[in-house]
């Protein structure tokens, strides 16, 4: 069980290494499209990324050592996060179940990171980015918190693994009020910490509106690159989460060679889907305004809190 | 109909209801929230029809037909008609109180209203009892609603939604009321609604707009 257990994480984490640039090449190209453009293809992400690493990291003065490694925690956390998701198989390792608390905690170790990077060389601009992204993550949290907790309710366990499980075995449960109102809580939850449209804009570079932008303003070569792989794996990450919260099929509960190909498969499908989705949708929303950002995410909170509401006090 | 459809069936239904009340505290614009209000009265009319299937009950099924084109139909339209005859900005509601207070208001009352109805889940286990508290909340909402909207067309959703919630749990709990009653308190929301739209357009040809905030004051 551990070895196949062991197998599992660390698969999970390097098909999502694989996937992550390659999911937003696809978000990118069907947002090119849809707006009448080529697009540079679904790869370009994968040739940035080998570029920049390619290149060494022009610092500015007077930076610390945070600087260097702060791109390398978020990369860390990012890929455990990815090993945490149970996006290809349900065994856990018995020291590090893929629990709810550690997956967020994982996500917050990041997220501190990043906005450390953002605060480090002094300027006006990684400021602002990394105070407004400390005020989305702070109303994020408990988004996701409590609308992951909603889903665990019924089957009575915080471990993620365990719920994909339950999702499997009763596929009419996915379907029910308080999973549909969860998870449309937490869809809003991770569009939000993934810096999407409408909370941000990934593909900005207008200093008063950008948040993610921002703090990576400073940083150049290999840095860069770290930050930019650990953004894409926490999006590929929670979207994997999302899209087998939502379906659960191909997800390999016995670890076997056919049954993890399968898998493999089912994620880049269902990552591909929920994509390409997201970019559509993103082509007809504008930026909300920072200071309508709340609402937003107060909204989501509280679908994820009736969700909570719902399942406790019918099932008590 | 197998219990365990129609169980997943009334909770889905109830599902949506619950939703579209939540939406239509959240959305801003007049327009989304006269869609919100037909989606209401969608699933409104889909738990009626539900209930009638299950129970062979033709009148429900007259009853569902009858919810379906007042509150899905009719009243929406009338609606979408006054906001269409109104000016570009009062388009957008400013609420009395902000939108995240609002929800978080909102939260509270749906906790209210399952608390408060404990007593009436004990009457039964079968799945529209455990579905009450929803129209319970719904009543809430519209009250929130009317408390805290000053345009006169939110009045008025606020007002619709309230009577969707009294709807919603009469039918959970008694399996509908008959017929003849159904038809009178569907003919009364019909004409409470004709005549606040009327009292809407006149007091927008009074002030230029349909803040009630604006009738402060008693003149002649």
């Amino acid at each position: 069980m551990s070895a196949g257990a062991a197998v599992v994480t660390v698969g999970q984490a390097a098909v999502l290494v694989a996937l992550s640039p390659l999911l937003v090449g696809v978000m990118r190209q069907v947002r090119a499209r849809l707006e009448g453009r080529a697009g540079a293809g679904v790869l370009q992400p994968w040739r940035d990324l080998r570029k920049l690493l390619g290149k060494e990291p022009l610092t500015a003065d007077g930076v610390s050592w945070i600087s260097v490694a702060g791109p390398l925690v978020l990369v860390a956390s990012s890929l455990l996060l990815c090993a945490l998701t149970p996006v290809l198989g349900t065994a856990t390792l018995d020291r590090v179940p893929n629990d709810l608390f550690v997956v967020v905690a994982a996500l917050l170790i990041g997220t501190v990171a990043l906005a450390l990077v953002g605060l480090d060389a002094g300027t006006a601009f990684g400021g602002m980015g990394s105070s407004r992204h400390m005020t989305i993550a702070a109303l994020v949290e408990p988004t996701v918190l409590v609308s992951v907790y909603a889903l665990s309710i019924p089957v009575g366990s915080s471990v993620l693994s365990q719920i994909v499980e339950a999702r499997l075995d009763h596929p009419a449960t996915i379907w029910s009020p308080v999973s549909l109102l969860a998870l449309l809580g937490l869809a809003i939850a991770i569009v939000a910490e993934t810096a999407r449209l409408p909370i941000d804009n990934p593909s900005t570079h207008l200093e008063v509106t950008m948040v993610h932008e921002a703090m990576v303003l400073e940083s150049s070569g290999r840095d860069l690159a770290w930050l930019e792989l650990g953004s894409w794996l926490r999006l590929g990450a929670l979207l994997g989460l999302l899209a087998t919260l939502l379906a659960p099929w191909g997800v390999a509960t016995e670890v076997t060679a056919l049954g993890l190909a399968v898998a493999v498969g089912a994620l880049a499908l269902k990552l591909a889907l929920i994509g390409s989705l997201l970019a559509t949708v993103e082509v007809f929303l504008a930026k909300v305004r920072l200071f309508r950002v709340p609402e937003l995410l107060a909204g989501s909170f509280v679908l994820a809190f009736l969700a909570v509401t719902a399942s406790y006090l019918v099932a008590s | 109909m197998a219990s365990e459809t129609f169980a997943q069936l009334v909770g889905l239904s109830t599902g949506v209801l619950l939703l579209s009340g939540v939406l239509l505290v959240w959305r801003r614009s007049l327009h989304a929230q006269v869609a919100l209000l037909a989606t209401q009265g969608v699933a409104l009319a889909v738990l009626v029809l539900v209930l009638g299937l299950h129970e062979s009950d033709a009148e429900l099924l007259a009853v569902a037909a009858l919810v379906l084109v007042l509150k899905a139909v009719v009243l929406p339209l009338i609606l979408v008609r006054t906001v269409a005859r109104l000016g570009v900005g009062v388009r957008e509601e400013t609420p009395v109180i902000n939108t995240t207070a609002s929800l978080i208001a909102l939260s509270m009352l749906t906790m209210l209203a399952y608390l408060v109805s404990r007593p009436l889940l004990t009457l039964g286990d079968g799945p529209t009892t455990t579905a009450v508290p929803v129209g319970i909340a719904l009543v809430l909402y519209g009250m929130l609603l009317l408390a805290t909207r000053r345009h006169a067309v939110s009045q008025l959703l606020g007002f619709l939604v309230l009577d969707n919630g009294i709807a919603t749990v009469a039918f959970l709990i008694a399996g509908g009321v008959p017929l003849v009653v159904e038809l009178g308190v569907s003919l009364d929301v019909l004409l409470v609604v004709l005549i606040l739209q009327v009292l809407t357009s006149r007091i927008r040809t009074e002030f230029g707009e349909a803040d009630l905030d604006d009738l402060s004051e008693l003149r002649d």
